[in-house]
C-alpha cells in the first residue's frame, strides 16, 4: 500500500494552518487585533507563561492570526515552524541573533539585496559580528571563508542584482561539512518555484512585503526553520544546546528537539528585540498567498514574453535573465528552477544614464518606485536612484552600468508591458543621441 | 539527565530537575519511533506543579544508547529498571501510543508500583498494517509518511496548531526521520505481536484513564471497547477534533484530562 498524498501546494497556499473559526464558523482566517488575551484562571496563565500549554499571551510574542501565516508558511515550505517578523530584514536579523552572538563570523553571497548587505556589512560588525562576502557562483569561495568562530553561510535564491542562481545543493554540502546551517533568503523565488530545504538548506528567509503578499500593500517577514540541521552535533550552538538562563535553564535541543531554532527565535529574540509582525500585515499576507501559485505562473509567464520582446531590440545590450542563453547560471537554473527564475531581472540600454532616466521617465504602465514582487510592473533606473552615490567604476563591480534598467514584471496583460517598454525605448534613444 | 540502566545510557528528561524523593513521580513513555520531546509541555506542566517527572527515551530512541527492546513485556520489565536506578518506588505511567501498551503491562505486573495509569491514543490488540511493518523494516521513508498522515485527524492535515507557529505535520515528520535505522521496525512489530493488552487491562489496579482522539485513525475509538471493558472503573475521555497525535493535536485538553488521575 503506498503512503497517501500530502496535500499539494496550491492546496496548502489555501488551507495550512487554518481551521474555520470555532466560535463564529468565519471562514477566512479572522484578524485578531488584539494586544492581549484573557487568562481564565492563574494557573492557566501561570502555565502560558511556562510553556505548558498551546495559546497566546501577548501579540509580540504570537498572535493567532499570526500563527495561521506562521503555519502555512512552514507547511510550504517543507520545515517545522517559522515566525512572522516585522519585515524581512527583521527575519534576518532574528535568524542571526538566535544563532550567535559578539566574536561570531558569517560568510555570506556578495550578490545580496541592498539592506542586508548594509546589515551584515556595515551594522553588525559594531556588534562584534563580521561577514566575509565571497562570489555567489563559486561554492569554493564559500569554504574557503569559513573561520574557527563561523557560525552560517548565508545567500540569495537568485542573487541581487544578476540573478546568480545559488547552488544551495553544493554549498549546502559545504556548510554541513563544516558543521554549519545554510541559510537562505528565498524572496524572489518563493516556494512555488524552489523549495531551497528539499535541496539541502536548513532555515529560509522571506520577505513576504513581496511576491508572498504580492500586491505592494503590506511590510512583512518570515523566518522558517527546516528542523533538520543537528545543532547539537554541531556544538558551535549553545544558544540552543546549553541552559538559557533568560528561562530558566531551559536547553532548547532538548526540549523541543527539531523546532528548537524557531523557538529559541520567539523565547528570546522576538520576545527581547520585539520586531513582530502586525496581525492585519499576517491577514494581508495570508490573501496574497492563496493565490500564490496562479500569479506566480503568470509573473514567470510575462517576464518570459518581456525578455523575449527585449532580446530583439538593438538599443538592449544584455538582458540578464538566468533561462537565457548567456547567463553564466543557465544550466543550474534548468536544474534548480525548472519553473522560472522570477519576475525580477535587469537589462542594458545603449546610452548611458542618460537614456536610463528618460527610459524610465517615459514609462506609464511601469511604476516607478523601490520595490519589487507587486502584482503592477515596476521599474527602477539603480544609477539614477538606490545606487545614486557610487561612480561609473564602483557601479560596475556590482554589475551595474549607467544604462541599466531593473523590471519587477507584473500580472498586467504583456501587450500591454510591450507597448509600454517601446515608449521607453523610443525616450532612451531620443536621449541617447539619435532616434531609430 | 543521564543515568545508566542495563549498562546503556540512559536519557531522563526531568525538566532540569533532580529527583525528589518527597515528591510524586509521573513517567511519560512515548510512542513508536518518537523521543521525549512530545511530552515537553505535560512534563513542563507536572514539574511545576510539585511532581518529580520522567519523560524516558527508551534504549535506541532520542538520546538513549543501546538496541531497541524486542517486545512491551521487555519494554515494560526496562521501565522497572528506571525506576529501581532513581530509587522511585511508585509512579503514575503516562503513555502514549507504544507507551500506553507499556504503561498497561507495568500496571498488571506490579500494580503496588503504579499508582495512575493514563493511556493515550491508545487500544489493545495495536495491530499494525502489513504496509507500515514492511515499510518500516525496509526502512522506507513511506512509513514515516503513512504514520505521520495517518497519525493526525484529517482537519489536522493542514495544520491549525494552538502552538504557534509550530507546523506539527512537519514537526512530527522529523522525529520520525531522526530515528536510528530499524528502531520504527522493532516499536512497530512490538505493537502488532502485544497480544496481552485485555489480560494485563484485567489486573490494573489503580486509577486509569483512556485519552482518545475523536478521529483517531490508528487506534480508532471504536476498537478501544475491549480494553475499557476489561479495566476495572476504566475513565475516558474522548478528544473532538484530535487523532491519534494528541499531545500535539489537543495539548492542553490533553493535560486537562491528565488532571483526573494525577
Amino acid at each position: 500500500m503506498a503512503a497517501p498524498d500530502y496535500p499539494g501546494l496550491d492546496t496548502l497556499a489555501l488551507h495550512a494552518g487554518a481551521q474555520p473559526d470555532p466560535t463564529t464558523g468565519a471562514r477566512a482566517t479572522p484578524i485578531y487585533q488584539s494586544a492581549s488575551f484573557c487568562f481564565p484562571d492563574s494557573d492557566y496563565a501561570a502555565s502560558l507563561f511556562n510553556i505548558e500549554r498551546a495559546g497566546h499571551v501577548y501579540s509580540r510574542l504570537s498572535n493567532p492570526t499570526n500563527a495561521v501565516l506562521e503555519e502555512r508558511i512552514a507547511a510550504l515550505e517543507g520545515g517545522v515552524g517559522a515566525i512572522a517578523t516585522a519585515s524581512g530584514q527583521a527575519a534576518l536579523h532574528l535568524a542571526i541573533i538566535t544563532l550567535m552572538g559578539a566574536g561570531s563570523h558569517i560568510v555570506a553571497s556578495a550578490a545580496l539585496y541592498g539592506g542586508s548587505h548594509n546589515l551584515l556589512a556595515y551594522t553588525l560588525p559594531r556588534f562584534g559580528i563580521e561577514t566575509t562576502f565571497v562570489d555567489p557562483r563559486d561554492p569554493q569561495a564559500f569554504a574557503n571563508a569559513i573561520q574557527d568562530n563561523t557560525r552560517l553561510i548565508f545567500g540569495e535564491t537568485l542573487g541581487n542584482p544578476s540573478l546568480d542562481v545559488l547552488n544551495i545543493p553544493a554549498i549546502a554540502d559545504i556548510a554541513h561539512t563544516a558543521g554549519l546551517p545554510l541559510m537562505v533568503d528565498s524572496t524572489t523565488t518563493t516556494p512555488y518555484l524552489i523549495k531551497p530545504f528539499e535541496l539541502g538548506a536548513d532555515i529560509i528567509q522571506h520577505s513576504a512585503t513581496k511576491f508572498l503578499s504580492g500586491h505592494g500593500i503590506v511590510i512583512g517577514g518570515l523566518l522558517v526553520d527546516g528542523g533538520k540541521f543537528d545543532w547539537d552535533s554541531s556544538g558551535k550552538f549553545p544558544t540552543l544546546s546549553e541552559p538559557y538562563k533568560g528561562f530558566h535553564n531551559l536547553i532548547f535541543t532538548e526540549e523541543f528537539g527539531p523546532a528548537a531554532l524557531i523557538q529559541r527565535a520567539r523565547k528570546e529574540g522576538l520576545r527581547d528585540f520585539g520586531a513582530c509582525m502586525a496581525p492585519t500585515s499576517a491577514f494581508h499576507i495570508l490573501q496574497g498567498i492563496e493565490t500564490l501559485s496562479v500569479r506566480m505562473k503568470r509573473h514567470v509567464e510575462n517576464t518570459r514574453a518581456i525578455t523575449a520582446f527585449l532580446l530583439e531590440q538593438d538599443q538592449v545590450v544584455r538582458v540578464g535573465y538566468p533561462e537565457l542563453d548567456g547567463h553564466p547560471d543557465q544550466a543550474l537554473a534548468a536544474e534548480l528552477l525548472p519553473n522560472g527564475c522570477g519576475a525580477v531581472f535587469s537589462f542594458d540600454l545603449e546610452g548611458g544614464r542618460n537614456a536610463g532616466i528618460a527610459f524610465v521617465d517615459a514609462l506609464s504602465v511601469f511604476s516607478h518606485l523601490a520595490n519589487i514582487g507587486d502584482a503592477k510592473s515596476l521599474v527602477i533606473h539603480p544609477a539614477s536612484t538606490t545606487h545614486h552615490r557610487m561612480d561609473a567604476e564602483a557601479l560596475a563591480a556590482g554589475g551595474i552600468g549607467e544604462g541599466t534598467i531593473r523590471l519587477s514584471i507584473g500580472l498586467e496583460d504583456p501587450k500591454d508591458l510591450i507597448a509600454d517598454l517601446k515608449q521607453g525605448l523610443r525616450a532612451a534613444a531620443k536621449a541617447a543621441g539619435g532616434a531609430r | 539527565m543521564h543515568i545508566e540502566v542495563a549498562g546503556e545510557s540512559t536519557y531522563c528528561y526531568t525538566n532540569s530537575r533532580n529527583i525528589d524523593p518527597a515528591k510524586p513521580s509521573i513517567v511519560f513513555i512515548h510512542g513508536s519511533g518518537m523521543d521525549h520531546t512530545v511530552w515537553t509541555l505535560a512534563s513542563r506542566h507536572f514539574a511545576r506543579h510539585g511532581n518529580n517527572v520522567v519523560s524516558v527515551d527508551l534504549p535506541g530512541h532520542g538520546r538513549s544508547s543501546g538496541r531497541p527492546l524486542a517486545s512491551i513485556e521487555a519494554m515494560a520489565a526496562w521501565i522497572f529498571e528506571v525506576l529501581d536506578t532513581l530509587e522511585l518506588s511508585q509512579a503514575a505511567l503516562v503513555g502514549h501510543s507504544l507507551g500506553s501498551l507499556i504503561a498497561l503491562e507495568c500496571a498488571a505486573r506490579h500494580p503496588e508500583r503504579v499508582r495512575a495509569l493514563a493511556l493515550v491514543g491508545t487500544t489493545s490488540p495495536m495491530p499494525v498494517s502489513d504496509a507500515i511493518l514492511d515499510a518500516a523494516e525496509a526502512d522506507d521513508h513511506a512509513a514515516f509518511d503513512m504514520l505521520t498522515q495517518w497519525g493526525f485527524s484529517k482537519r489536522h492535515q493542514f495544520g491549525g496548531n494552538r502552538n504557534s507557529g509550530i507546523w506539527m505535520i512537519g514537526n512530527t515528520l522529523r522525529l520520525y526521520e531522526r530515528s536510528k535505522p530499524g528502531v520504527l521496525h522493532h516499536d512497530m512489530r512490538a505493537c502488532n505481536e502485544y497480544t496481552e493488552g485485555t489480560a494485563a487491562a484485567a489486573k490494573v489496579t489503580c486509577p486509569a484513564l483512556l485519552i482518545l482522539g475523536a478521529e483517531d485513525r490508528l487506534t480508532p475509538v471504536r476498537s478501544t471497547r475491549a480494553l475499557q471493558d476489561a479495566i476495572p472503573n476504566a475513565m475516558v475521555e474522548v478528544l473532538p477534533g484530535a487523532g491519534h497525535t494528541i499531545m500535539v493535536e489537543a495539548p492542553n485538553a490533553m493535560l486537562d484530562a491528565l488532571h483526573q488521575v494525577i
